[in-house]
């Protein structure tokens, strides 16, 4: 067993467990994944960053780490919660276990935790700030760290995970498209996801100036998933709306979604808890089918009468989330553009929701056939 | 795309009797689907001729067929009912072959009954594996190479390419049977043989070994919108090479990354739309390649499974209530969730917990039988666990298989672990080999220092499973090193799922005091919900499981609260009658307006459905655990004499630590299990017993058995299902006896009873209020003495007994309750010979037999006597008569012996696994049809063979005369057909095993023979005897090995020839109106 430690809310609740990965403290907003599988994709990736994530499934690194399995290069979570780290890990794909990759990655962490009464706590409190700390460091020492820690409504963090410069991934097989990425922290399976469907991606960070944007004359624009709170981020909504009058295609995800509902005049606020896993259903609106779906947000867009979207009357809303009713999925009603607020790339998840992508080249098609 | 408006009538059948591979588990699914379909108003009708099943309560469907689930019987219930659809996903192999029978047939066409749930050609597609192995390949999936023979030379053209080790399994068989691993040629050759001529189309799968490879499965559901979930991922801990039903299991998936689970399920997902389930759930199973990953499709059913069920209760996702709905037109997101009720079921539910499953074998009951572990299943029941961590889990599962371990404890001997010594050799090499035993020997291993990559060697359990079996084992040693224990060296050892008997081992303490000791350091379990959603969404219905966590949930309540303990894992001797039992207590108790709170550890069982009781906690039936939930609760009382001997021996316990118990006392139930208090009592009333004594030492039991002769009925005292008792007729036997079968010691005495040869013997069951006793009913044993009454076929009403004889017993019967102050039920065991009615046995609890009494007089009295428990009177209720029968009710037993190469002579230690009910107007009939719905259907003509010992020529006599005069041809051996033939009956002679060819086997096998009648003739021909009768199990000839069964058999064969063959429901025998039988304002 580690050293001992201690997770501390900002309401003061507290969970003992013992200290793992990377020695220190960590600081955050304590969500919850529910996700069994793929702590290794939640780890890396980049919408998590400023989030300590805890999750339900209570042993994690049983199948260890391997370097295909990673959304971006590195873990970006603020720190990491389990109930269990099981000391044998197996798989044929294993390179190392979770606790040396925490720790030579520099993630804190802590196990033995009661993660479901935790988990109880952030579904009726709400997700909030809290900090990890060795049990020697003392509780009111820690929680005022924690209330000088920023919350994380108001908070941009696109760009501390977003690409400083801008990079271009090939397509696999010939060249079909030229997409510009938007990056607010994406993650590797959207762009292998693109480059599969013979997209050449520019990868570009999403403070780009749209006449910049213009310039590259992209086929398709992606608007990529990313951490905090959309209405931080200010810089990418003139672009989209730029390429849409023009009649570019363009996809969003998770952020991506939040800021082309802003882009158009929705709104966006925080839920309570978010949505974290891979198990959620979502209602696709057109013909009634359901998706199971990976998530990973704090935000949502707000909706409206029937599939109206509050504030963008060119939206429609294309997708619910059976569990809460809350918007999943958004169209222009006759532009090319499109927004899902769950993860289609699904890494972790379920790969119900990954002829998006599809339709996204689709489109791309289509306003070529008509040029 | 709501409910379907242009069904009315559903018809949907069951699973028949317990079998191995076949057990409650479609009880528990048919019962949801039952109460699924009627809450939506449809007109359900319900064959299945298990009468212990809670599904075949008449008030459960509209119309309950307790008939034979084959083809020509169904029809007759669909030519009355004219259902207009059938489900058949409910009720295992059985149903779905009958349905495809009934389709291919076009009996279904011909009533216009339609397939709901799986369509022929899907049944088809996944059951035929030539077929399903073209349908994976469509798809891109593959599956292990090999090919479909169908005679050997296919075999071997087959295996040449495969190479060995080869799997052979053969086509349409339940639970692998007839399946097998074959090392060379020889094996390989007559592995082939057996399976061809095991499988109805005469056909094998000759398959690409992957033993030793990963095993996973996953439950999949589908809606008529395409829309698939997959409700779970199980792992199974055994690798590749054992069958999934005797695999230690556990959920979800634990070494699978999310990239290969996704790989998985969308597999799944293909399979399921491939196979073409159009609405319903399947199981798929997966073999994947420890060293790459390589995946192949290993088997898909489109149906619920032994796997759903415990997919349902591991996961709190009811996919046969949801597969019924979904069969009716139902989406998955117009339905419920029904633990959450707020969110849709169109959703994979997530766990924050681990369960595994562990099998409970038999194998004590059958030494003579292999126990390794392989293709065919072996299991007869299984536990399941819940736990916050596998280690948690895995120590509760252990201690709720009720095989005397504490957890993961190594026996006191290594032979108690299936091992000769306690070598490091001996242990080496029991590893390879898969036996139930191997839990035990991977623990001895660990503590002799084996490391994980040698275990792994050895076994092929992945590393991580070892990994946490060493941390358990690195936590007892640290444990027993503490100078002092702490609280949080305490918590720490509960929260691994340390039991206090298992901790109270390690440092040489009393169970009580370590409880003592934790009660004081306050270190208490914490109840978790199992929720479907890992916390996400509040819960509305409390199915809990223990832990060491930081909270509870699901408060107690302030209302009057029963707790009744159930049965624990199924085993030979207590299965599904004691879940019944408990089924109806807590459906009863509720309906009166107690909080309902249920005990179990069984994920077959209805039981254990979230929504038959107000609570339901999942935890092994010990002292410990059961003593906590009492000690949170406070019910009023916990019942329990319905759940067998699991709970009873829990009785005493727990009564002497104040905790009420309902009904009946401990001390009446001691009384009546106490050797000299039963005598005291006997006396006390009047009751005749057999001579008998007890023994303490061999040279006792010898001296006792002289004085009061032989033959003798041995048997250890607390035994269940008649565990090691024999039947003796001499002192060197007796001797042999403790040689091979029991021990005896002052701690562990024999009782030895006067057999009462050639004695009839009857069971009567009867319910009191400690006033009142009423009499529910009255069985006569169809075999003679001797034969375990479990495994003895029986009738209602007594069919040979005399007047004056059923009276005594009603009248020392209701002595019996009186004196022992009987509240709740009550079953006495009697034997009559000359003309004295003795008194065998007296178990003041719900017997084996109270579901087939209910069955057969209407009256459900499992329930009367859960509310007599509960205070109320047999008055009150308006039980104050025994009820008659309409009709004569048979009870059959279904044995294993087709899975366990051993003889098939009955006798009084238990083998059955399950039981049939034949219900018609005459004796005759209704044994028909029980042998039928046993799978023993008897012929109406053709040819007898009779060989029986000196003893039983005389009786034979008249038996054989009838055949002769129903125009069957009679073979006897040479002994038998003399003897009958001086008495004017034609019997050919036919040569026995070893007097020449062809002989009494090459006729069985050449179909030559229908019927067997054969008593064992004595220790020299054994060896020929139970070739003859393994010949007769090989090749499906129903066989008598008693003079009273054959008796039965000819006048079944009578009724079968001379009556029409008509079904009736439960219903229409009691009376009860149909509500929603067709009237002109019902139709639309």
């Amino acid at each position: 067993m580690g050293q001992p430690g201690y997770l501390l809310l900002e309401d003061g609740r507290q969970f003992g467990g013992d200290l793992i990965g990377a020695a220190g403290m960590a600081l955050g907003e304590v969500v919850f994944n529910t996700s069994m599988t793929g702590y290794q994709e939640v780890l890396t990736d980049p919408s998590y960053a400023g989030q300590i994530v805890t999750m339900t499934y209570p042993l994690i690194g049983n199948y260890g780490v391997n370097a295909e399995d990673e959304e971006s290069r590195r873990p970006q979570v603020a720190g990491f919660v389990v109930r269990e780290l099981p000391p044998v890990y197996s798989n044929w794909r294993a390179e190392t276990s979770l606790e040396s990759y925490l720790e030579r990655n520099g993630v804190t962490g802590l196990s033995g935790v009661d993660t479901r009464a935790l988990t109880r706590h952030i579904r009726s409190a709400g997700a909030m700030r809290a900090g990890i700390a060795p049990a020697t460091v003392p509780a009111d020492e820690l929680l005022a760290r924690i209330h000088a820690h920023p919350r994380m409504e108001g908070l941009d963090l696109t760009c501390g995970v977003a690409t400083a410069e801008p990079y271009e991934v090939a397509p696999v097989g010939p060249e079909r498209f030229h997409v510009l990425s938007y990056d607010f922290g994406i993650k590797s399976t959207s762009l292998r996801l693109l480059a599969e469907r013979g997209c050449r991606v520019t990868n570009v960070s999403g403070a780009l100036a749209p006449e910049q944007l213009a310039e590259r004359d992209p086929d398709g624009l992606f608007l990529s998933n990313g951490p905090g709170d959309p209405e931080a981020v200010g810089q990418a909504l003139e672009s989209i709306r730029h390429l849409a009058s023009r009649g570019v295609p363009i996809f969003g995800i998770c952020l991506g979604h939040q800021l082309l509902a802003r882009a158009f005049g929705g709104r966006t606020y925080k839920l309570l808890y978010g949505h974290r896993g891979g198990n959620h259903p979502v209602l696709r609106r057109e013909d009634g089918a359901v998706e199971i779906t990976a998530q990973n947000h704090g935000f949502a867009v707000r909706g409206g009468e029937g599939d109206r979207v509050e504030g963008a009357p060119a939206l429609r809303v294309t997708h619910v989330n059976l569990n809460d009713g809350t918007v999943e999925g958004l169209a222009h009603r006759e532009l090319p553009v499109f927004s899902v607020q769950y993860h289609p790339e699904a890494a972790p998840g379920p790969h119900d929701s990954r002829y998006l992508f599809d339709r996204f080249v689709d489109a791309m098609r289509a306003r070529r056939g008509e040029s | 795309m709501p409910r379907r408006d242009d069904l009315r009538t559903i018809l949907l059948l069951g699973s028949g009797p317990i079998v191995i591979g076949q057990a409650c588990e479609f009880d528990y699914s048919g019962t949801q689907a039952v109460r699924a379909l009627r809450e939506e108003g449809y007109r359900v009708v319900l064959v299945n001729s298990n009468p212990a099943t809670i599904m075949t309560d008449p008030e459960l469907a509209d119309r309950t067929y307790i008939e034979p689930i084959t083809a020509e019987w169904v029809e007759r219930i669909i030519e009355r009912e004219r259902p207009d659809a059938l489900l058949p996903t409910m009720g295992g192999q059985t149903a779905l072959n009958v349905a495809l029978e009934l389709y291919d047939a076009g009996i279904l066409d011909k009533y216009g009954v339609e397939l709901i749930g799986a369509n022929a050609r899907a049944i088809r597609m996944a059951e035929d594996r030539e077929q399903f192995a073209a349908a994976m390949k469509r798809i891109g999936l593959n599956v292990p190479t090999g090919g479909f023979a169908r005679s050997v030379e296919d075999a071997l053209a087959i295996v040449e390419t495969t190479g060995y080790p080869a799997i052979i399994r053969p086509s349409f068989t339940l639970g692998g049977s007839g399946g097998g691993i074959a090392y060379n040629l020889e094996e390989f050759k007559a592995q082939v043989r057996k399976g061809l001529d095991l499988s109805p189309i005469h056909e094998v799968l000759i398959d690409r070994s992957v033993i030793g490879w990963k095993e996973f499965e996953l439950e999949v559901m589908r809606d008529g919108a395409d829309n698939v979930v997959i409700v779970c991922s199980i792992e199974n801990l055994d690798p590749m090479g054992v069958h999934t039903g005797d695999s230690i299991t556990v959920a979800p998936a634990q070494t699978l990354s999310d990239v290969e689970y996704q790989r998985m399920r969308d597999a799944a997902i293909a399979i399921i739309r491939e196979i073409g389930v159009e609405a319903g759930g399947c199981n798929v199973q997966f073999a994947v390649n420890p060293a790459n990953g390589e995946m192949l499709v290993v088997e898909m059913n489109p149906r619920v499974s032994r796997s759903s069920a415990l997919a349902s209760k591991a996961t709190g996702f009811p996919i046969a209530r949801i597969g019924a709905k979904l069969a009716v037109g139902y989406r998955l997101n117009e339905l419920p969730n029904d633990i959450t009720k707020t969110t849709p079921a169109s959703f994979e539910p997530v766990l924050d917990y681990v369960v595994v499953k562990f099998p409970r074998f038999a194998f004590e009951k059958f030494p003579t039988a292999d126990p390794t572990l392989g293709v065919q299943m072996k299991a007869v029941g299984e536990v399941m666990a819940i736990g916050r961590t596998f280690k948690q889990a895995w120590q509760k599962g252990l201690r709720g298989l009720e095989i005397d371990r504490a957890g993961w404890q190594i026996g006191a001997r290594p032979q108690d672990d299936g091992l000769p010594d306690d070598s490091i050799e001996a242990l080496r090499e029991a590893l390879r080999r898969p036996t139930a035993e191997r839990p035990f020997q991977l623990k001895r291993a660990l503590e002799a220092g084996f490391t994980i990559s040698e275990l792994y060697e050895l076994t092929a359990i992945d590393p991580w499973f070892l990994g946490q079996l060493a941390e358990l084992v690195e936590a007892e040693r640290t444990y027993q090193r503490l100078p002092h224990v702490g609280r949080e060296e305490l918590r720490r050892m509960k929260r691994l799922g340390f039991s206090d008997r298992m901790l109270a081992a390690l440092r040489g303490e009393t169970e009580r005091e370590v409880r003592e000791r934790r009660w004081a350091l306050g270190v208490r379990p914490t109840y978790q919900m199992v929720d479907t959603c890992a916390g996400e969404f509040p819960a509305a219905t409390p199915y809990l499981y223990s832990s060491y966590e930081e909270e509870s949930e699901a408060p107690p309540s302030d209302r009057r609260k029963v707790v009744i303990l159930g049965s624990g894992p199924n085993r030979i001797g207590q299965g599904i009658e004691f879940d019944y039992c408990c089924v109806q207590a807590a459906l009863a108790l509720r309906e009166d307006g107690f909080e309902t709170i249920m005990v179990n550890s069984n994920p077959e069982t209805v039981s254990t459905d979230f929504d038959i009781s107000d609570k339901l906690y999942f935890e092994p039936l010990t002292l410990e655990d059961v003593l906590e939930i009492v000690d949170r609760e406070r019910p009023v009382g916990v019942i329990v004499q319905l759940g067998g001997q699991t709970p009873l021996k829990l009785a005493g316990p727990l009564a002497e630590l104040g905790v009420p118990i309902l009904g009946t006392t401990v001390d009446a139930i001691d009384r009546a299990e106490d050797r000299d208090r039963f005598a005291a009592v006997c006396r006390q009333i009047g009751a005749t017993v057999p001579p008998n004594g007890i023994a303490r030492s061999v040279e006792e039991a010898v001296a006792v058995a002289e004085e009061i002769g032989y033959p003798i009925l041995v048997r250890p005292s607390y035994v269940l299902g008649g565990r090691a008792m024999e039947i003796v007729y001499d002192q060197l036997s007796l001797r042999d006896y403790f040689e091979r079968a029991a021990r005896v010691s002052p701690d562990h005495p024999v009782l030895i009873d006067r057999f009462l040869e050639d004695a009839f013997e009857a069971d009567v069951d009867a319910v009191a209020d400690g006033e009142r006793a009423v009499i529910a009913g009255i069985m006569q044993h169809i075999e003679d003495a001797g034969v375990h009454s479990g495994d003895s076929a029986c009738v209602l009403p007594p069919y040979l007994l005399k007047d004056h004889e059923v009276e005594e017993m009603r009248r020392l019967t209701h002595r019996f309750a009186a004196e022992l102050g009987v509240v709740g039920l009550i079953n006495v065991q009697y034997a009559v010979k000359d003309g004295v009615v003795y008194v065998l046995e007296v178990n003041p609890r719900a017997s084996r037999t109270v579901p087939f009494v209910s069955k057969a007089t209407g009256v459900p009295f499992a329930r009367v006597a859960a509310r007599v428990m509960a205070g109320r009177t047999l008055a009150e209720l308006g039980v104050t008569a025994e009820p008659p029968v309409s009709g004569v009710a048979v009870k059959e037993a279904v044995f294993p012996f087709n899975k366990f190469d051993v003889d098939v002579i009955l006798g009084p230690e238990m083998r059955s696994t399950g039981e049939v009910m034949g219900f018609d107007d005459s004796f005759g009939m209704s044994f028909a049809k029980a042998e039928i719905s046993a799978g023993a259907p008897l012929p109406t003509e053709g040819t007898v063979c009779i060989t029986v010992n000196d003893l039983d020529k005389p009786t034979v006599v008249p038996i054989s005369r009838r055949f002769d005069d129903l125009g069957f041809r009679i073979l006897a051996t040479a002994g038998t057909a003399r003897y009958l033939r001086a008495r004017g009956i034609p019997a050919e002679t036919v040569y026995k095993v070893g007097e020449g060819r062809p002989n009494i086997v090459d006729l069985l096998i050449n179909g030559e023979i229908q019927l067997l009648i054969n008593t064992p003739l004595g220790k020299k021909s054994q060896f020929d005897d139970y070739a003859m009768r393994r010949g007769a199990i090989a090749y499906k000839v129903p066989y008598c090995t008693t003079m009273s069964a054959a008796s039965a058999a000819s006048d079944a064969v009578i009724a079968l020839r001379s009556r029409r063959r008509a079904v009736k429901s439960l219903q229409e025998r009691f009376g009860v109106p149909d509500a929603r039988a067709a009237s002109p304002l019902a139709a639309v």
